[in-house]
């Protein structure tokens, strides 16, 4: 038996998010006295994946069929199911991302495993098998044993360190599940990447600066973003900022928007209502600048400033440009 | 055209979440339930796909009996009518095959649901019933338009871009912003929502593959530090040297 890890590939490298469910998956193999595998498949370099090694992985089944370029869930969950079969892996790592999560539920109802979602913990496995998961938006945990013989993990983003055994490196191995067209029936029929200022992709960013509607405008956006270039940070804004159209709808975070977990969120003219705080209240360290010292935000901030935005932020971005990166 | 569409029946998004004294319950005490926010999306898109090309929206929850206020607003929403399944809703896959036993029954072209629920934040329903039903599950989608009877075109978020997928019927997804604009219920939908068929039904024998043990909160934090607004780029030296994020 052994510990089988699902890495996902942008651009010919590994996302962050997949390296961390890597060193979670082999800490779970060393736990449980095993080895850990990963399968991989689409647009990651063969270096990229035997780098692996330094996250703990000993060996990688690759599916170069060029069907799974894109993402399509059906011929994921194959190529998946196939490398769990050949390794009788019992436990299975994702990281809980919109891929991982999407293949980890049909793959829990394929290999009739039980499935945690937003892990946070690594396992307890004297007696029973319990994970900690995020649950009620981040206001609270839950302890959850999983009961069937196959256990399926999805691993909340930012939670787990990424262990660097520099060096070491993973053998890649073939591994070919016959996707055929029947597989391919929600192929996409186009992709589009959006405009990351900076590249720094939301979900998986380790710093966020925000921008609620204090900010007065979209033409007042240079200052959050200048400052997430200068922290080499993601934007992100509060729902009506959406809502009236002043950023994309992918950058709203909250309990109807996208959940962030950053090492640092910083909020600027955004008072703190609850659904914006359950989207963002698992970020390790809460920054809040608002000019009224009673908003919300600052009950659940660890730094703040009671200030001008306009005033403050442009100081923030200098003092930020003085940094030694 | 025949859509199924799930809701769960949560806690407001304002409540405060506390747990039994021994921790192994969320306590409902004084608690307002609603319809889950993510949910609402998938209802409206579902009521909006109706009034263009007809058919019907049935809504279905498992859950026990104290869902049903929440069942007629789906209804009073625009739902035409709607099933309980008679039973706690113990995980993700006992949901899941709930669902998977009415849709059985009734064959329906679309069945949507919130990409989550915000109590359990599972992101497994939807996913779940695809595969037990061997169709298609396109999720978390925020764009969903008919191209003719048989065909769907959705827009599908994945991590740092989308994904446009065309699908035949039928098949599963699930809702996100802005996938629609949620609805109040007017006084004639609240009307006619009391003599809505609402089928109670008892569910089918699935066992539950997970069971929670218990449930904590986050530690509460040690109280802001404020740093002076003309003295900003102290903020920055204090991120960098003592909270070491920078
Ligand atoms: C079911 C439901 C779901 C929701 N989901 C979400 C969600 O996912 N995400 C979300 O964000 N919201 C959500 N909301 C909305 C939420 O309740 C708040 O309305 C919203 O978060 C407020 O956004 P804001 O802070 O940008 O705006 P406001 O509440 O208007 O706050 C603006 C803040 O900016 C400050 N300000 C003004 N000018 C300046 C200045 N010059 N310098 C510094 N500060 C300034 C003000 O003091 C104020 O605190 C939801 C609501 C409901 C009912």
């Amino acid at each position: 038996m052994s510990v089988l890890v699902f890495v996902e590939g942008l651009n010919g490298e590994i996302k962050k998010s997949s390296l961390e469910a890597a060193s979670y998956g082999s800490q779970v193999a060393q736990t449980l006295g095993t080895s850990a595998t990963a399968v991989a498949m689409g647009d990651i370099s063969q270096n990229a994946l035997a780098k692996l090694g330094e996250q703990g992985i000993s060996k990688v089944l690759y599916d170069a069929d060029e069907k799974l370029e894109k993402f399509v869930a059906e011929a994921y969950v194959k190529v998946i199911a196939k490398a769990a079969e050949q390794e009788n892996a019992k436990v299975l790592v994702f990281a809980h991302s919109n891929i991982g999560a999407a293949v980890g539920s049909r793959l829990a109802v394929r290999l009739n495993g039980s499935l945690a979602t937003n892990v946070t913990t690594l396992p307890k496995t004297d007696g029973a098998f319990t994970v900690t998961r995020s649950v009620f938006s981040g206001k609270a945990f839950a302890e959850v044993e999983l009961t069937s013989d196959v256990k399926i993990i999805a691993v909340q983003k930012n939670n787990f360190e990424v262990s660097q055994n520099a060096g070491t490196t993973a053998t890649v191995e073939n591994l070919s599940a016959d996707v055929t067209d029947a597989d391919l029936t929600t192929a996409p029929k186009e992709t589009v990447m959006q405009e990351t200022g900076g590249g720094v992709l939301l979900q998986e960013a380790a710093i966020v600066v925000s921008g609620g509607r204090g900010l007065k405008g979209p033409e007042n956006w240079h200052l959050i973003e200048d400052l997430a270039r200068e922290l080499g940070a993601a934007t992100a804004c509060s729902k009506p900022v959406a809502d009236m159209d002043w950023r994309p709808h992918h950058e709203h975070v909250g309990q109807t928007g996208i959940t962030v977990s950053p090492n640092l969120y910083i909020a600027i003219g955004i008072s703190g209502a609850i659904q914006h705080l359950a989207g963002v209240n698992s970020s390790k360290v809460i920054v809040v600048i608002n000019k009224d010292a009673e908003a919300p935000f600052f009950k659940a901030a660890d730094y703040g400033i009671v200030g001008d935005a306009f005033e403050v932020v442009p100081k923030l971005i200098e003092a930020a440009k003085a940094l030694d990166k | 055209m025949k859509i199924l569409v799930c809701i769960s029946n949560v806690p407001d998004t304002t409540a405060k979440i506390n747990f039994t004294s021994d921790n192994t319950a969320f306590d409902k005490n004084g608690v307002q339930f609603v319809i889950n926010p993510w949910d609402e999306y998938a209802l409206t898109r579902a009521i909006e796909l109706k009034e263009a090309k007809g058919g019907s929206v049935t809504v279905l929850n498992v859950g026990e009996a104290d869902t049903e206020p929440n069942i007629r607003k789906a209804l009073a929403i625009g739902a035409d009518d709607a099933i309980r399944v008679n039973a706690h809703p113990k995980d993700a896959f006992f949901v899941a095959q709930q669902i998977a036993a009415v849709a059985k029954e009734n064959s329906y072209d679309i069945i949507l649901m919130g990409r989550e629920s915000i109590d359990y934040n599972g992101f497994q329903v939807h996913n779940m019933v695809g595969e037990i039903l061997g169709i298609p599950s396109i999720t978390p989608a925020f764009k969903l338009d008919l191209i003719d009877d048989a065909t769907a075109r959705l827009e599908r978020e994945i991590e740092g871009g989308k994904e446009v997928v065309e699908v035949k019927l039928p098949f599963v997804a699930s809702a996100q912003q802005p996938m629609s604009e949620p609805r109040i219920p007017n006084m004639r939908g609240i009307m006619t929502a009391r003599t809505k068929p609402l089928k109670v039904v008892e569910p089918s024998g699935a066992e539950a593959k997970s069971a929670y043990v218990s449930f904590s909160k986050p530690e509460k934090k040690g109280g802001v530090k404020l740093v002076d607004a003309d003295n900003a780029a102290e903020l920055i030296t204090l991120l960098r040297n003592e909270a070491k994020v920078l």
